[in-house]
């Protein structure tokens, strides 16, 4: 791959994403339109995020990526070798080492520090659109501050079904301005939204960035007499025996036999080289799963 | 006990070993070379250079044999590779009315000056199989006879002459690169000549198929279509003069549509414009459809809601890299959010069965 530039995109590319995320951090929540590039992976695939992480490496950077909390997942594989090729960065699989984090679809558990950047992959920006489908319209309604069609909509689902019917991609409004989809993440994860990194959003196919400096107000939608609420499986991890991470439900046999899982590979992982032991779990052994 | 699904690593590379495999097929089978693909399936070579927005044979066909004859996934190779490119400059508009035309006919006039001329063309062709085919052929010859000497004027140019047909506004401004800025919306129609030409040609033939059905009808004749090659030229600020650095084919469509005026315009005809890389008259038809619906504003028409008259509809949909990629992003694990859709679905269900016990108690 020597016939690329560092982490694969030309410098006039990689500095025109960086305006587009420092116009991001400095309008926390909003929208930046950027002109995205084709990358060698499909759209919808993360290319936001690897575009937003291929701006922001140096080669000094330690990379992490997760896909579904867990490092060794397919596409994070895919993702993961792709910098090592185009960058020769340092990986690692440790949250706590990682400077720069390509995360889809979770945060880590560990509370990150504000040497580290969160990079986000995004498949749809825009919080709105499943109740507007036009860009045109969803524009306009952000630059009104026009987000009463939100708030009816979960007031529809506390009227219908008694809760607000969103478990992920839970709308979130950003320093009292902008409503902001923090992509599609659990809801579990939203208090976490508010952080001492810097967060950053990348939407490759849609062509918006958008951030949330470290610290940065982050408020879950919710109703006075409908507070919101971040939701987990009820269990502790069975390998771990962790009680405060988001769990994955493993099927286990064709009897409807299952076991929870921390969905965080590295904090379920270190949990258990420190000597914690789940219902299911054997004590840790370096190298084993 | 639970073993985490390990491994991805290697089971990337072995299923990118085994593509590897299949991709060459039976090894008693002779390999397909790039010249006999760029030479012989010359119109998946030209549908992957115009999607693709690149105009390199060569490539295209590199990039239809890696992807095993699947044209988006070719198309896609091409895009990945054309972005990392660096530019030159931008070349001075191609003259297609200095065309050497391969083909060139109009629906609307039974003969014009450079007369019709059919060219290399499926059209009346029996779609019979054929068998010799089949077998190792013969090398056909073709008749051959000397070129009509002069340029082919456009037959546009005729109705033009007549005031018949709708002025189109000169303009010297640069056109905006949708490759190089994000898209923004309303579109301006260079904008969105540049969205049709490198869009999939299924999606823009169903779209232009829907407005002759009636969603968005407006008659449509091929005023001209014409397939060739023209010159490419640039302007070299060191010499102070443009040189030709090469030549691109292309399909050019002009439709005359009816239109029967508005408040601000006498009753006269519209165009439809398509123009795309190579020849690809099938897209380059559709295009000139999907233009002229999308003009509805302009010319102070009806919207009828149809889709093929929605810009942003058609615009944010054209294009088969995004749209295959965000389509197969769903056998990607969802599993996480998932599990909190599990988890709710299973709490509204209690609330559900306690409220309707409680009920049942009253």
């Amino acid at each position: 791959m020597s016939d690329y530039n560092f982490a694969y995109l030309d410098e006039q590319t990689k500095r025109m994403i960086r305006r587009a995320i420092l116009k991001a951090l400095a309008i926390p929540g909003y929208q930046v339109p950027f002109a995205s590039r084709e990358m060698p992976m499909p759209y919808g695939w993360g290319t936001g995020g690897v575009q937003v992480s291929a701006a922001c490496l140096t080669p000094g950077d330690t990379f992490k990526v997760i896909d579904q909390g867990a490092d060794d997942t397919t596409n994070a594989v895919s993702i993961r070798k792709f910098f090592e090729k185009t960058a020769g960065v340092a990986t690692t699989e440790e949250t706590a080492r990682a400077s720069i984090i390509q995360t889809r679809h979770r945060i880590p558990e560990e509370p990150l520090t504000e040497d580290q950047i969160l990079v986000y992959q995004v498949p749809i920006p825009e919080p709105l659109r499943f109740l507007e489908p036009s860009e045109v319209e969803t524009r306009k309604m952000h630059s009104l501050e026009e987000y009463g069609l939100m708030h009816v909509k979960l007031y529809e689902d506390i009227s219908q079904h008694g809760a607000i019917a969103t478990a992920y991609a839970y709308p979130v409004k950003v320093e009292g301005r902008y409503v902001m989809d923090p992509s599609p993440i659990p809801k579990f994860d939203n208090p976490k939204l508010r952080m001492a990194a810097i967060q950053l959003f990348g939407a490759g196919r849609e062509q918006r960035i958008y951030a949330l400096p470290p610290y940065c107000e982050v408020v879950s939608l919710d109703f006075e007499d409908h507070p919101f609420e971040a939701t987990r499986a009820d269990h502790d991890c069975d390998l771990c025996g962790a009680s405060d991470s988001y769990l994955d439900e493993v099927i286990m046999d064709d009897a409807g036999g299952r076991m929870f899982v921390c969905s965080d590979t590295d904090y379920c992982r270190s949990r258990r080289a420190a000597g914690h032991v789940g219902a299911q779990g054997a004590p840790y052994e370096e190298g084993r799963p | 006990m639970y073993v985490a699904v390990k491994g991805g690593e290697r089971a990337i590379d072995n299923a990118h070993a085994w593509l590897a495999e299949e991709r060459r097929g039976d090894p008693a089978v002779t390999e397909l070379s790039v010249a006999q693909i760029r030479e012989q399936l010359s119109i998946a070579v030209n549908r992957v250079m115009a999607e693709g927005s690149l105009y390199d044979p060569d490539l295209a066909a590199l990039a239809i044999k890696q992807a095993r004859g699947d044209l988006i996934e070719a198309i896609f190779l091409i895009r990945a590779y054309r972005t990392t490119l660096p530019r030159f400059g931008a070349s001075l508009p191609v003259d297609t009315g200095a065309m050497r035309c391969d083909r060139r006919i109009s629906a609307t006039f039974k003969d014009a000056p450079g007369g019709q001329v059919l060219g290399p063309t499926f059209d009346y062709t029996h779609r019979l199989l054929d068998f010799k085919l089949a077998a190792e052929g013969e090398t056909p010859h073709a008749p051959t006879a000397t070129p009509t000497p002069g340029p082919t004027p456009h037959i546009m140019g005729y109705l033009d002459c007549e005031g018949l047909i709708q002025q189109e506004p000169e303009s010297d401004s640069t056109p905006p690169d949708l490759t190089r800025e994000p898209m923004e919306l309303p579109a301006d129609r260079a904008l969105r000549l540049q969205a049709l030409t490198r869009g999939d040609e299924g999606f823009i033939l169903s779209l232009a198929y829907s407005t002759q059905r009636g969603y968005a009808r407006n008659h449509a004749f091929v005023g001209e279509l014409r397939i060739g090659a023209v010159a490419v030229e640039m302007g070299i600020p060191e010499l102070g003069f443009a040189i030709e650095i090469g030549e691109v084919v292309l399909t050019e469509c002009e439709t005359v549509n009816q239109f029967k005026g508005s408040k601000t315009e006498p009753p006269q005809f519209t165009r439809g414009y398509g123009l795309v890389f190579g020849q690809t008259e099938r897209k380059a038809i559709a295009m000139a459809l999907v233009d002229r619906a999308l003009r509805w504003k302009e010319l102070g028409e009806e919207d009828q809601g149809a889709p093929a008259q929605d810009e942003e509809f058609v615009l944010m949909h054209a294009d088969n890299i995004q749209a295959t990629g965000f389509l197969e992003h769903i056998k990607l694990p969802h599993y996480v959010d998932f599990q909190s859709e599990l988890e709710l679905v299973r709490k509204l269900r209690r609330e559900a069965e306690g409220f309707a016990t409680q009920e049942a108690a009253e």
